[in-house]
């Protein structure tokens, strides 16, 4: 009997985000983060999209294609997913993504792969800036798709797909459905690539189709905005443990001994 | 357009305190609302297959009456036959806002939920303040966002856990209860959910360790974890770690302090390393003394801190390792 391979197309719908560990100043109008010398990074849980993605078509074939929305510095970031070994890019232009709301950038993203037909369109659970955690599951939506979010792993099966969704507190739950779907993926269930030298160098010549927000349809006003950005506010007032590490050592052992009590 | 609806999660008929929260963060957007003279009435929402009883619970507590949304397709969770429902009821509701828990559930449907409606949900808010001014957090906890809804429609908001105190029930009469029967189709719903199952055996129950150690990103690379191990060993305290350590197989999942892993009430919680995304922080603000020792004086683990220590974990863990070795012996 002959195996039918069915080949998968993908779409991986990725971030740039600002570096984990970058500095952050809230802007002068405290709209948003002053991104002069500011690093960006792929958003984390978008990288194990990417990496589920990459598996996926190891196993069954087919292609995968990022898409992202943003300014100019975004290129570099659809790069990396390309030396990763995602096949092409679309590249949204669009420089006041901040703008919009959550349907807004959900929109952009999928008037630009609709005509793709993909089998499959994979996001990050959330992204590590705005952290809204909704951008697949109004992608589902806005493509008519059945979706499943919290995603750890993801099998193909003769009627579609059954993946394995995180539930709180060490709970999971398997989840049947058909293709073509979106899937939020969660952090964790692959182990990350690193991209090669090789893979470097074959990203250069890869596609990367450029679209403008413009082209994409007029966006709606946005429904919800961000007024204000502020500095959290202290729970507690933390008792800071000054000098060299040895005298903030006998410091804390002094205060665990004799006020907390659990030396 | 009038009153706000709070939706209540159940799950297998037992409600969990977010859902008490989201209805408290409902009953502070009424009482910002009357002020604004339109009265607003907080209006309870169940969804199942079988939601008698846990609609006269819900009618035991401070809401002008509970919505039963009852159907055989509400049985088992799905995303379409949640999100149909409750699109049905709000519909014929009209409310001005809609409150959730964000719970990992709300965030499967919500966002399409409102969506569907054209509005934008408002996710994890911890804050609500005159305006509505809803309060989340930015950049993994390190910044703060205030939003305001400007749509027509109602406005969707998800609370998080932990920020509003869920009151105790008022002894007062029960709410009366209505039944709201959707109109669904099995046609509709395009997923099969199975049946939830526990991850590995857990053998660890971080639930009722009295102290923990707990090691984060900042450890850097599964060589160095020992180091805080010796420091956990010195202590008598359980090592726990969050979850980018586990992600990486650096420690076992079932050492996982968090909202995807255990959650923990201890004397002492001492984090390493870890800077204190709020996916990690409602895990463990329960704990009676926060120490954190951490790099960035800026990082959102200090906001819950009793006690820090800002410097390089390299040099403070095996220092204070030896102190606490020294101060036993």
């Amino acid at each position: 009997m002959v195996e039918v391979q069915e080949t998968m197309k993908i779409i991986v719908a990725i971030k740039q985000v600002p570096d984990r560990d970058a500095q952050l100043r809230i802007d002068s109008q405290a709209k948003w983060i002053d991104e002069a010398d500011l690093q960006f990074a792929l958003n984390e849980s978008d990288a194990y999209a990417l990496e589920e993605a990459l598996q996926l078509k190891e196993k069954h074939g087919g292609e995968v294609v990022v898409v992202s929305a943003g300014p100019e510095r975004i290129g570099q970031t659809i790069r990396e997913a390309l030396a990763k070994g995602a096949d092409r890019g679309i590249n949204i232009a669009c420089d006041d993504l901040g703008s919009l709301d959550a349907l807004g950038v959900a929109r952009l993203l999928a008037e630009a792969i609709r005509s793709e037909n993909a089998d499959l369109v994979l996001t990050g659970l959330q992204s590590e800036d705005l952290g809204l955690g909704q951008t697949g599951v109004i992608l589902a939506e806005l493509l008519a798709l059945p979706h499943a979010s919290l995603i750890l792993h993801v099998e193909k099966t003769d009627t579609g797909l059954k993946v394995k969704r995180e539930l709180e507190e060490g709970w999971f739950q398997e989840i049947e459905l058909p293709l073509p779907a979106v899937l939020t993926i969660q952090s964790g269930g692959n182990k990350l690539r690193y991209a090669t030298l090789m893979g470097i160098k074959k990203a250069k010549t890869k596609e990367v189709r450029a679209l403008a927000s413009a082209d994409l349809g007029a966006s709606p006003a946005p429904v919800v905005t961000l007024e204000r950005v502020t500095l959290p506010q202290k729970q507690k007032t933390t008792q800071i443990l000054p000098g060299s590490p040895q005298e903030a050592a006998k410091a804390l052992v002094e205060k665990l001994k004799f006020e907390v009590r659990v030396i | 357009m009038s009153g706000i609806l709070v939706v209540i999660e159940q799950k297998e008929n037992r409600i969990a305190r977010i859902s008490w929260e989201a209805l408290a963060a409902a009953q502070k957007l009424a009482a910002l609302e009357s002020n604004a003279q339109t009265s607003s009435q907080v209006t309870a929402v169940v969804l199942g297959a079988d939601t008698e009883a846990i609609a006269a619970e819900v009618a035991a507590h401070p809401v002008a009456k509970v919505i039963r949304v009852d159907h055989a397709l509400l049985a088992d969770y799905t995303p379409d036959a949640f999100t149909l429902a409750l699109q049905q009821l709000i519909q014929k509701e009209n409310p001005t806002q809609v409150v959730l828990p964000h719970t990992y559930q709300v965030r499967d449907y919500a966002p399409a939920l409102a969506a569907r409606l054209g509005q934008v949900l408002i996710s994890d808010v911890v804050q609500i303040a005159d305006g509505p001014v809803f309060t989340r957090q930015l950049m993994q906890g390190r910044l703060n966002g205030e939003y305001k809804a400007t749509g027509a429609g109602p406005c969707f908001i998800s609370v998080q856990a932990g920020a509003f105190r869920a009151d105790p029930a008022e002894a007062s009469a029960a709410a009366p209860i209505e039944l709201f029967t959707p109109t669904l189709d099995a046609a509709q719903i395009r997923t099969r959910p199975g049946k939830p199952f526990r991850g590995s055996s857990q053998t660890v129950d971080l639930g009722s360790a009295q102290l923990i150690v707990s090691v984060g990103r900042g450890i850097k690379e599964a060589e160095n974890i020992p180091l805080v191990e010796a420091l956990a060993t010195a202590l008598g305290a359980e090592l726990a770690a969050s979850r980018p350590i586990c992600d990486n197989g650096w420690l076992p999942m079932e050492r996982q302090v968090g909202s995807s892993g255990q959650t923990v009430a201890p004397k002492l919680y001492l984090a390493v390393g870890i800077s204190g995304a709020i996916q990690h922080l409602v895990g463990m603000k329960g704990a009676q003394c926060i120490v954190a020792i951490n790099k960035d004086p800026d990082a959102p683990i200090f906001e819950v801190a009793d006690y820090g220590i800002v410097g390089d974990l390299f040099e403070v863990v095996p220092a204070l390792t030896e102190a606490v070795k020294a101060a036993k012996a």
